[in-house]
């Protein structure tokens, strides 16, 4: 593990930041009356698209991940089919987790779907991007010893520290306070908004503080 | 360590807690007796007639009316200083403007201009200044405390004698607009209401618009002789902005310009009352008794002159309840009869101009009417309990009886007055302010001190929970000493201190005793902790662990603090509760790939154990958890919505099916509920089976396959016959009202004798013995009679042939001339946890009884989620062969939480108006004839079903995963990959595993693992009656500490009280499994040495 691997982590994830940020702004310059709580499911979309345009690209450009000695067109096109149907599975069974969880069933479906969506595109996609449509890695990436690049712990970082937000977003709805911001699931896509951010931003510098202890199997 | 010991320590940890919430308690809720005797016009308070005779004419009782109406203004919240008048300020002084400050110019004009017609007044607030209890105070005359025993909690009526009920009972037409807690308190008592939600408190004008829109065509109509106007707008404009907010000035001038309007409406026979009920903080809040709370505004006014002088320079200071009788008199009433205010006097001196002689004496006349009537109250009241102080109450009625003596006197020979007139009032206004200052010791003050000390007991006692549970497993530790020396230090305190209290005369006080028993016996123990602690071992393995965890339990914790969690904690528990099932799955995921064989955080002593076997394949874990959160959430649908979410809606389900009309959604229901029940016995018997514990012939399991289908026929029918009862034809209807008597009690009646069947023969066992099996032991025959020739059964059966041959190697060594015995116990192996879900199941079906009809698919799911829950854990535990056997913190923590959670989802809320009333009536439709302890055992049991449950199950969490030990080996053979590694081992492939039997071999272990098990689920409770406590007491001045808090706190501490009750219970059965499977050992023992 060099430094300069590192650095790259830590430019790549503040692109993902960036992102984030742009999709605060960018559309307010095309729609009126654009704002993250009167507009929500806007921005929630807005933002959805730029992380999961971003991440791509980062996958392109900077290919972290080995690629796969299999080049075929016809490969290629079924990982991205199989990639794409991976993403809606988790779409599909965040939104019954949070359902489970305690949200409503029946109203606000669409709500709580974007809600998913957006937890998958701060989760799954990067998994998607680093690991493939690959379950097995995936569950080696999110299990003690299991990561095997600074990329793959950054990515359990950013994933947990999502969840994590998500969670902790839930806990001011609540309270009497009565901001705009209580209603379900607002508090939620910015809890897990802010976790993503967060993770994304700590994780380059644990990893720099902890890189004489942090020893990778095979890298 | 010994059975006896272990319980006797868990209850003397009860008794600490109990003794820290009995402390509390008796601090912080001032309980009073209400008393429902009624003033009557027709009944003098005491004999003397008045000096006019007026007992014969109309509209006149205890004294002649003065006032035909009266026009009473309450504004909420309405501080004295809102009201005083600004004197003009001296020039060059700089000019303090504050918005609440010479708001209300009208009184200051009218003080001024019409010295003899108004007079302004503080009034002295008794706390709790919340608005509900002022109302009470200002009807009744008394001290209203939070828990005003004998009330009637389903609902907020007021059953004492009050002033409204007066003014009904002698005709009066009341009107009254504003604040709807008035309809709670005085249902159907106006003649024409207009009520307006008081809840929401962000909303500052709908209330006080409502009211003006028909106040005046109300006024001018003249329908009335009793106006009530209740404002609201001040009392929410200092909750949302504080006083000292721009909102306040703007809603004051309203409220002067409302006074205006309705002093300029007056007529010549009608008094004006504007009254405050109670003050704020400098925060706009209130309920707490500090110097601003405390302080409110009473304004009089009449357009007759009223005073013989001029008001005063400073504002007088009055109680507020002397409001009461000054109005029940000025209107003709008779006083309440549980008033303890006192009237004021100067109201009754005829107004400017009369004679003073005179006026003097309607004063006394009025003032010994007071004294007749409170001295009446407090005969009444003192023989009804014994709350006050009978010394003092003595030297009040000696005060009483000469002021009487004089006053009789006096009205002989009225010309000699002057200055026995003068005496005379003194000792009246003396009589009335020491009845005044008992009352207000027993019932209106909270004891600081006792709350503290009642706190720092619970929290010693959570603290010695965690210590103690810690020492538990560590071997060699002497417990016999540690609890013998505490317990006979606590009784030295406890006997010092009655001997004390006993010299000294006063009363022996049993909370204070159990306090000091408690506080004197806790030091012994930690110091001889602290002594045997060494100073090697850190004090962090004392936390619970995983962090996870012990943040789950921290945030719950915390939500206590908050009053928004509190009323949300139905929908918190489940958030919570799924959040630890998906740690746990998580956390077995990521420990799943250790490289080492896996073993949880378990500290593993004996380290030849063989360990706990890889057990599942990688989805049980996640499909456990998954059907775990769908249980959660079904029955979450079951939810109750507590009174302060107006936008919740309550589930239907909730509601018995005799509400339901038409006939097939009833019929349905039926079903289903019919099925919860069949299924819950099925699931049951379903398990036993698996086990195999259902053959034995044992009674308990008879009792099981037909006992059981008895209580569910019978219940089945009893909801049948209730869900139908308006519906039978009326020849039958005495038939089905004996049924509806008889068949809860038989159910109940089946119920208990299962019970004591299981205590009396807990083992359930099958013995099969034969002669003449192999004398080797080293090869294990597998024995093939009749009943194991069930396939499934063949795995299942413990055959502990082996294990019990070598525990009796010695005795078996000399009976070997007569011939070798081979005997096969069945079942040994599930032998504790059979007997934990038999009682389970047989107090499962009373309590089911107790609730509604559709309650019974969640006691279903109750049971599933608990079965799945058990199964998860114990796929995170690990089984030692040797012990010490743990149980793990994230299992105590999820079986509280699911125990919380189920009594949210069975309907239940910790308010006192969703108490389950109707469980009182379930085997007595007729109601109960005067005992007391029936019912409340009835409700009790209906309320705190899931406490007792879970405390009774609790065991099963220690005992679970030596359950599911049964089947590691099968999975392995299935596994193709093992079968050379289980060659290559053939010894460990044919060990059959012992199951609940290792607990057994380590009886040391099993009795404290017990012991820690019972700590951990105590401090786990412990803690949340503690955060209880200390919510209710630093909070003690906000909003909501009657609405929300306090009855939380109650329900924290009967629940708690209830389930340490439950636990011991629980443990002290498996200790009586344990003892019988010993003594059943015995016999088998002489029965093969035969």
């Amino acid at each position: 593990m060099k430094d300069t691997d590192i650095k790259r982590l830590l430019y790549s994830n503040l692109l993902c930041v960036f992102s984030v940020f742009l999709s605060v702004f960018i559309p307010s310059l095309f729609l009126d009356n654009f704002s993250i709580l009167e507009t929500h499911l806007t921005w929630l979309c807005t933002c959805s698209t730029s992380v999961t345009g971003v991440n791509l690209l980062l996958h392109l450009v900077v290919k972290p991940n080995v690629s796969s000695r299999r080049s075929s067109l016809s490969h290629k096109v079924s990982r991205v089919l199989k990639c794409c149907i991976y993403f809606l599975l988790s779409c599909f069974f965040l939104h019954i987790i949070f359902v489970l969880y305690g949200a409503p069933l029946i109203e606000l479906v669409l709500e709580t779907f974007l809600f998913a969506v957006i937890l998958s595109t701060f989760t799954t996609v990067p998994c998607l991007c680093l690991l493939g449509p690959n379950l097995k890695a995936w569950l080696r990436v999110f299990s003690r010893n299991g990561v095997t690049s600074i990329w793959e712990n950054s990515l359990q970082i950013t994933t947990i520290s999502s969840f994590i937000g998500a969670w902790l977003g839930a806990f001011p709805i609540p309270l009497d306070w009565e901001r705009p911001w209580q209603v379900w699931p607002i508090s939620c896509t910015l809890g897990a908004t802010f976790g993503y951010v967060a993770g994304l931003v700590s994780s380059p510098l644990w990893i720099y503080w902890n890189r004489k202890q942090l020893t990778y199997k095979s890298n | 360590m010994q059975k006896v010991p272990v319980l006797l320590f868990l209850a003397w940890v009860c008794f600490l807690f109990y003794a820290g919430i009995a402390l509390f308690t008796s601090g912080f809720l001032l309980t009073r007796l209400e008393l429902t005797n009624q003033s009557s016009c027709q009944e003098p308070p005491g004999p003397g007639s008045p000096p006019w005779g007026s007992q014969g004419k109309p509209g006149a009782c205890w004294m002649p009316s003065r006032f035909s109406r009266v026009v009473l203004v309450l504004i909420d919240a309405l501080r004295f200083d809102f009201a005083q008048p600004q004197r003009s300020y001296v020039p060059g002084e700089p000019a303090v403007s504050v918005p609440f400050l010479g708001k209300l110019g009208s009184l200051q004009r009218i003080l001024e201009t019409q010295p003899h017609h108004a007079r302004l007044y503080q009034s002295q607030v008794d706390p709790p200044t919340t608005t509900m209890q002022r109302l009470k105070a200002l009807t009744t005359g008394s001290l209203p405390t939070f828990v005003d025993a004998g009330s009637n909690f389903a609902s907020h009526a007021i059953v004492e004698d009050n002033l409204i009920k007066q003014l009904t009972s002698a005709g009066r037409r009341i009107v009254f607009m504003g604040d709807d807690t008035w309809k709670d308190l005085f249902p159907g008592a106006f003649s024409q209401a207009f009520f307006f939600s008081s809840f929401n408190v962000r909303d500052l004008h709908t209330v006080d618009n409502g009211i003006l829109e028909h106040l005046y065509p109300t006024m001018d109509s003249g329908e009335w002789d009793v106006l009530i106007a209740h404002f609201l707008g001040v009392d929410h404009c200092g909750h949302k902005h504080g006083p000292h907010h721009p909102e306040m000035a703007k809603k004051l001038s309203q409220m002067d310009q409302v006074i205006q309007g309705l002093i300029e409406r007056l007529e010549n026979d009608t008094l004006l009352v504007v009254a405050g009920d109670h003050g704020m903080t400098m925060n706009g809040d209130h309920g707490g008794d500090s110097e601003l709370e405390v302080s409110a505004a009473l304004f009089l006014y009449s357009p007759t002159a009223l005073f013989p002088t001029a008001p005063p320079e400073e504002p007088e200071v009055i109680p507020q309840v002397s409001l009461v009788p000054t109005l029940a008199l000025l209107l003709g009433l008779p006083i309440p009869f549980g008033n303890i205010g006192e009237v004021m006097t100067e109201l009754f001196s005829g107004g400017h101009g009369s004679h003073p002689q005179a006026s003097a004496l309607a004063q006394v006349s009025a003032l010994h009417i007071n004294a007749q009537q409170v001295s009446r109250f407090l005969h009444a009241y003192s023989a009804a309990t014994q709350d006050l102080q009978v010394k003092e109450l003595h030297q009040l009625q000696k005060l009483f009886s000469k002021a009487s003596a004089s006053y009789q006197q006096l009205l002989q020979n009225p010309q000699e007055a002057g200055a026995s007139l003068r005496t005379l009032t003194a000792e009246l206004q003396q009589f009335l302010r020491g009845a005044r200052a008992i009352c207000l010791e027993s019932w209106a003050r909270f004891s600081l001190v006792r709350m503290a000390g009642g706190a720092a007991l619970l929290a010693a006692a959570c603290f010695l929970c965690l210590l103690a549970s810690q020492l538990a497993v560590s071997p060699g530790f002497p417990f016999r000493p540690l609890l013998l020396t505490p317990v006979a230090w606590g009784l030295t305190w406890a006997m010092l201190y009655a001997g004390l209290s006993v010299t000294t005369g006063s009363k022996v006080d049993s909370v204070v005793l159990g306090a000091v028993a408690a506080a004197g016996s806790l030091p012994p123990f930690l110091w001889k902790v602290w002594a045997n602690w060494g100073s090697t071992r850190p004090l962090v393995p004392l936390l619970p662990a995983p962090l996870p965890v012990l943040l789950l339990l921290l945030t719950r914790l915390a939500t206590f603090f908050s009053d928004s969690f509190v009323v949300a904690e139905a929908r918190a528990t489940p958030f919570l509760l799924c959040s630890l099932i998906l740690f746990l799955v998580a956390h077995l995921h990521w420990e799943d790939q250790l490289l080492q064989p896996k073993l949880l955080t378990v500290p593993r002593l004996g380290s030849s154990a063989p360990t706990g076997p890889p057990r599942h394949s990688g989805t049980y874990a996640l499909r456990l958890g998954i059907g775990l959160l769908l249980c959660t959430r079904l029955s979450g649908l079951f939810h109750r919505c507590p009174e302060e979410t107006p936008a919740c809606h309550s589930s239907p389900w909730l509601s018995p099916l005799a509400s339901m009309v038409g006939g097939q959604a009833k019929n349905l229901w039926y079903g289903a509920c019919v099925g919860a029940l069949v299924a819950l016995l099925v699931v049951v018997r379903l398990w036993l089976r698996r086990y195999g514990n259902l053959k034995s012939p044992e009674p308990p399991v008879l009792f099981v396959r037909w006992g059981l289908p008895l209580m569910v026929l019978g219940t089945a029918a009893y909801w049948a016959l209730a869900s139908g009862a308006d519906e039978a034809p009326p020849r039958l209807r005495a038939l089905v009202a004996g049924a509806s008597v008889m068949l809860p009690r038989a159910v109940m009646g089946l119920a208990a004798s299962g019970l004591m069947l299981l205590l009396w023969r807990p083992v359930t066992v099958l013995v099969k013995a034969g002669a003449g099996a192999s004398r080797t032991r080293t090869i294990l025959t597998p024995f093939s009679g009749p009943p194991t020739s069930q396939a499934d059964l063949d795995y299942v059966v413990p055959q502990i042939y082996r294990h019990m041959q070598e525990e009796f190697q010695g005795r078996l060594e000399r009976t070997r001339t007569q011939g070798p015995v081979t005997v096969a116990a069945y079942q040994l192996g599930s032998v504790y946890s059979a007997a934990m879900v038999t009682a389970l199941i047989l107090l499962a079906f009373p309590l089911l009884l107790l609730h509604v009809e559709r309650v019974s698919l969640v006691f279903l799911l109750l049971f599933l989620q608990s079965f799945l829950l058990l199964h998860l854990l114990a796929a995170g535990t690990s089984v030692t062969t040797t012990g010490p056997f743990v149980v793990l913190w994230q299992a105590v923590s999820a079986w509280a939480l699911l125990a919380n959670q189920t009594f949210y989802s069975t309907g239940h809320q910790p308010v006192f108006s969703a108490i389950h009333w109707h469980a009182a009536f379930v085997g007595f439709p007729d109601g109960h004839d005067s005992s007391t302890w029936l019912p409340a055992l009835l409700v009790g049991a209906n309320t705190f079903a899931s406490h007792i449950l879970f405390a009774v199950g609790c065991p099963l969490l220690l005992l679970w995963p030596f359950l599911c030990e049964s089947q590691g080996p099968r999975k392995r053979q299935q596994l193709p990959g093992c079968e050379a590694e289980a060659r290559a081992r053939p010894e460990e492939e044919r060990e059959e595993p012992l199951m609940e039997m290792r607990l057994r071999d380590a009886p040391h272990h099993f009795n404290a693992a017990l012991l820690q098990l019972g700590l951990k689920y105590l401090f786990v409770l412990g803690v949340q009656i503690l955060a209880c406590a200390l919510a209710a007491s630093i909070l003690r001045r906000h909003l909501m500490v009657w609405k929300v808090f306090a009855p939380k706190f109650i329900f924290e501490a009967i629940g708690f009280i209830v389930s340490s009750v439950g636990l011991l219970l629980g443990i002290a059965l498996v200790m009586r499994v344990d003892g019988a499977v010993s003594s059943w050992f015995r016999r088998l023992v002489l029965a093969q040495q035969r």
